[in-house]
């Protein structure tokens, strides 16, 4: 192997990963707290990059300062965070906590297929394209090879994300709250920790860190109707990889990915569209509880 | 006397923690055995290693003349050694019926059988006779997660005794139960297993239940044997005293008992 | 007792009476709509098998797929005999249904739900990407024989339909008695207690082996009549994961009181899918879903419990 074919592999990689992981993030969150595999992860995505691709068409047309593009990723974001925590932790997951973990996945499954349509009601069939912050951007050579500078910028974006989280989850007392609520609903609800506005708050941030991902890939490719179906089942991949629930796991989980993705479609195509697959059964088979397993609360 | 169940130098370490050291018993047909011991004296984990609930570490154990280290719970079963629990362990949302026909079903078939219907109205009637047996027949309908927790103790047992097991564990069967019921409930046990003349050995914290229903006690402390004697021998066994019964109620009787008060 | 003829035998035999002399008379499309509901009912039935021990698969695309893949492959090479390949899908996804249960077997909740998600994408992935497999347009079924005869046009779909219902009643009878049986009722017992089950002197692991073999070996039969009932198979609508969602879908809209459930439970699916697609082109999936969700809140133990339900109330007024 030579090294251009290297260095395409190891950057086309890590781009990859840090898309899985900004999708995979959110979902691994919500999944850590809540303990609901939520479907409807799919749809924050795709939501994000309409939103994120219509404001953007939208700004750019007004002909404003050019960095503003990236105020609007942003914004996006968290209006359908707190939208969709709303919408469906308020008006939906609360009524099911208490019902059998399947029936909440497929309580999700049933308001992904909802939101498909409504996406579609309220952006149409057509793709929306939103170059304008890649453009804005420039490109990079690499081992003589030329990239995008908005790509490389979701690598350093992931790092970020994760830096974040992991101080908010380490460092702070939101995080010790939240870690006492993972351990034991009860205890914590009797010591006084609003648990209700707990679960909504991670739902938000993990909606926002979904919504976030769709956005800001927005630039990057064609928005259009399936996105959300083709993403979901990968950032369930990633999660599953990682260890459920966990922020490093889906991390590292979004490396693996991301590498042997590339790898593959640059050397052995024809496993392109299930290595990703096969490295969740084989990580399932040997480590069922993921890579990174979150410690578990032993409830006797 | 027919020996049943033997075991040499039974060894059981989880890490560095050691749960069981130099276990060596020997149980013969037909006695009736009380296994006693602090909370963590390793007395369960005695049970779990015979029952092929966790492999020992090393050591051997024979039951009837075969070696049953390494087999699963549901071979050792099929053998003829059972257990029941601390924590019943029947089938909650089904009735008191339905459980002892399922244990029934899996007893009595095997291999292709276990294809034909569950429910027929032979093995109604044997279910039935067991459930008299057990005297339980009063809940037959009911489902077990509604059982007052006596009832659903006899209901582990009546569960563990379908294949008239030749021996018979049991993890303490009056726990849970009120001080009340505990004579009558083990009344029921002891009477029913004593005319399918079934070997028993059950773990046990209550002195008077030891007293008044085994004849040979074995005390585990810090997963050893520190005594292994007849009921009255083991209860004035020093060792027993200190380590089992706690000193201060027996010093107080023993005294007590010499006058020297 | 009362043996094998019970009163889920005689349901099941006047519903199959009643759909083959509506067979006679049914319009194509209708007739179309009923293979499809027999083709998912099929594979709801083998989740409902697994549902009653507790386990549920993300991922019966799997066997749905590749019962129907083996089916239209083997035409490829010139059988085309509708017995022998509604036997070979049937067989080729039980098989592989026993390998894998040998890992499935040793996994609970959401992980088994997510293995079988996972590999049922690999077969989506190998299939979208082989072109000898047809690749993403994937490949053409034509009408089969019956034991030499050929039918064109609406009477092959008769045809298809009356052999597809008798088959569908032998399965679903055969899957009735055997949860009936010792074996059947052990399902109930996995999934309240698994410890109790091998202290009675029962695998476990071998309970729910057989199980998912049975429910592999009943979604690849599906699979193969859709093949048939649609003329085609492609890996999106054979083998991708929101096709094995629409399994769970009708196995919890149908309930598991019965194995007529599903089959009860899969015209509903279709009938709604079929209305909401033709009058409501644009908002199909969002009546879906919506129907669904209602299902979930307001009906959790499925149609079947409104049947029983009424009958209970006949039985006391």
């Amino acid at each position: 192997m030579n090294l251009q074919l290297l260095a395409v592999i190891t950057v086309d990689g890590l781009v990859y990963a840090s898309y899985l992981f900004m999708v995979a993030v959110g979902l691994t969150v919500i999944f850590g707290v809540q303990k609901v595999l939520n479907v409807t992860h799919g749809a924050f995505y795709s939501f994000g990059a309409y939103l994120a691709a219509q404001m953007i068409g939208l700004y750019y047309g007004a002909d404003w300062p050019a960095y503003g593009g990236f105020a609007i990723i942003v914004l996006s974001a968290v209006f359908l965070g707190v939208v969709f925590a709303f919408l469906i932790e308020r008006g939906l997951l609360k009524y099911l906590y208490h019902r059998d973990e399947h029936i909440i996945v497929l309580a999700t499954f049933a308001a992904f297929l909802m939101l498909e349509d409504i996406q579609i009601l309220i952006w149409g069939m057509n793709p929306y394209l939103a170059f304008q912050p890649m453009a804005e951007l420039g490109t990079t050579d690499i081992a003589d090879l030329t990239f995008d500078n908005y790509s490389l910028s979701m690598i350093a974006l992931s790092f970020v994300i994760a830096a974040v989280l992991w101080y908010a989850l380490k460092r702070t007392i939101w995080g010790k709250m939240l870690l006492a609520v993972i351990y034991d609903r009860e205890v914590s609800q009797a010591m006084g920790i609003n648990v209700t506005a707990v679960f909504l708050g991670t739902f938000m941030i993990g909606a926002f860190l979904g919504a976030l991902g769709g956005a800001y890939i927005a630039p990057t490719i064609s928005v259009q109707p399936g996105i959300g179906v083709e993403v979901i089942v990968l950032a369930f991949a990633v999660v599953v990889i990682g260890g459920m629930g966990s922020i490093p796991g889906a991390l590292i989980g979004s490396i693996i990915v991301g590498l042997s993705r590339a790898a593959a479609v640059h050397m052995l195509p024809e496993v392109e569209l299930f290595v990703i697959y096969a490295i969740m059964a084989l990580v399932l088979a040997i480590r069922p509880q993921g890579l990174f397993a979150p410690v578990q609360a032993r409830k006797i | 006397m027919t020996n049943v169940l033997q075991v040499t130098d039974l060894h059981k370490s989880f890490g560095g923690v050691v749960a069981a050291d130099n276990i060596n018993i020997s149980v013969d047909e037909q006695e009736i055995i009380g296994i006693i011991g602090a909370n963590g004296a390793g007395k369960t984990t005695f049970v779990n290693m015979v029952t092929g609930y966790m492999p020992p570490t090393s050591g051997a154990i024979v039951f009837k003349g075969q070696s049953i280290i390494g087999l699963q719970p549901r071979d050792i079963t099929k053998l003829g050694l059972t257990r029941t629990f601390q924590i019943p362990q029947v089938f909650l949302s089904e009735s008191v019926f339905d459980n002892l026909t399922l244990a029934y079903g899996i007893a009595e078939q095997s291999g292709i059988d276990l294809f034909k219907p569950l429910h027929t109205e032979k093995r109604a009637a044997t279910v039935d006779a067991h459930l008299e047996r057990y005297q339980i027949k009063e809940y037959r309908d009911m489902a077990a997660s509604a059982l007052p927790q006596g009832v659903r103790k006899l209901l582990d047992i009546a569960m563990a005794t379908v294949r008239r097991p030749s021996l018979l564990m049991l993890d303490e069967p009056t726990s849970g139960i009120s001080v009340e019921e505990k004579f009558n409930i083990m009344d029921i046990i002891m009477n029913a297993l004593k005319v399918e003349n079934t070997t028993v050995l059950f773990i046990e914290h209550d002195m008077e239940i030891v007293e008044r229903y085994v004849s040979r006690v074995i005390a585990f402390y810090q997963g050893e044997v520190i005594c292994d004697a007849d009921t009255a021998t083991a209860m004035q066994n020093p060792k027993v005293r200190e380590f089992v019964l706690g000193q201060d109620k027996y010093n107080a009787e023993a005294s007590g008992n010499n006058g020297h008060a | 007792m009362k043996g094998v003829y019970d009163k889920t035998f005689w349901g099941l035999t006047i519903g199959l009476v009643a759909v083959l002399l509506l067979n006679l008379f049914l319009a194509d499309w209708l007739r179309g709509i009923g293979l499809q509901s027999l083709s998912r009912g099929m594979v709801a039935l083998g989740l409902l098998v697994l549902w009653r021990t507790g386990l549920v698969s993300f991922g019966h695309a799997l066997f749905f797929g590749f019962g129907a893949y083996t089916a239209a492959l083997l035409q490829r090479v010139g059988i085309n005999d509708f017995f022998v390949l509604l036997l070979a899908g049937t067989a080729s996804a039980g098989l592989l249904a026993y390998g894998l249960g040998f890992l499935l077997r040793r996994y609970r909740a959401i992980y088994f739900a997510l293995l079988n998600m996972a590999f049922s994408m690999i077969l989506w992935g190998v299939i979208a990407k082989l072109e000898v497999l047809g690749s993403t347009d994937g490949i053409g079924v034509r009408p089969p024989s019956y034991l030499g005869f050929a039918f064109e046009g609406e009477t092959n779909q008769m045809i298809l339909f009356a052999f597809t219902a008798i088959f569908t009643y032998l399965v679903a009878l055969a899957t009735h008695l055997y949860l009936r049986s010792t074996l059947g009722h052990l399902t109930m017992a996995v999934r309240e207690n698994e410890i109790r089950v091998e202290y009675l002197g029962y695998s476990v692991e071998r309970a729910i082996h057989l199980k998912y073999i049975i429910s592999g070996l009943v979604a690849g039969f599906g699979g193969v009549v859709m093949a048939f009932a649609v003329g085609h198979v492609d890996p999106d609508s054979m083998a991708y994961w929101p096709v094995s969602g629409d399994f769970v879908f009708i196995t919890i809209l149908s309930g598991s009181g019965n194995v007529a459930a599903p089959i009860i439970g899969a015209v509903v699916y279709e009938m709604i899918r079929s209305y909401a697609f033709e009058y409501f082109p644009h908002v199909w999936q969002l009546i879906m879903g919506g129907s669904l969700l209602l299902i979930i809140m307001f009906l959790p133990d499925g149609l079947w419990s409104l049947l029983e339900r009424t009958r209970r109330k006949k039985s006391v007024g």
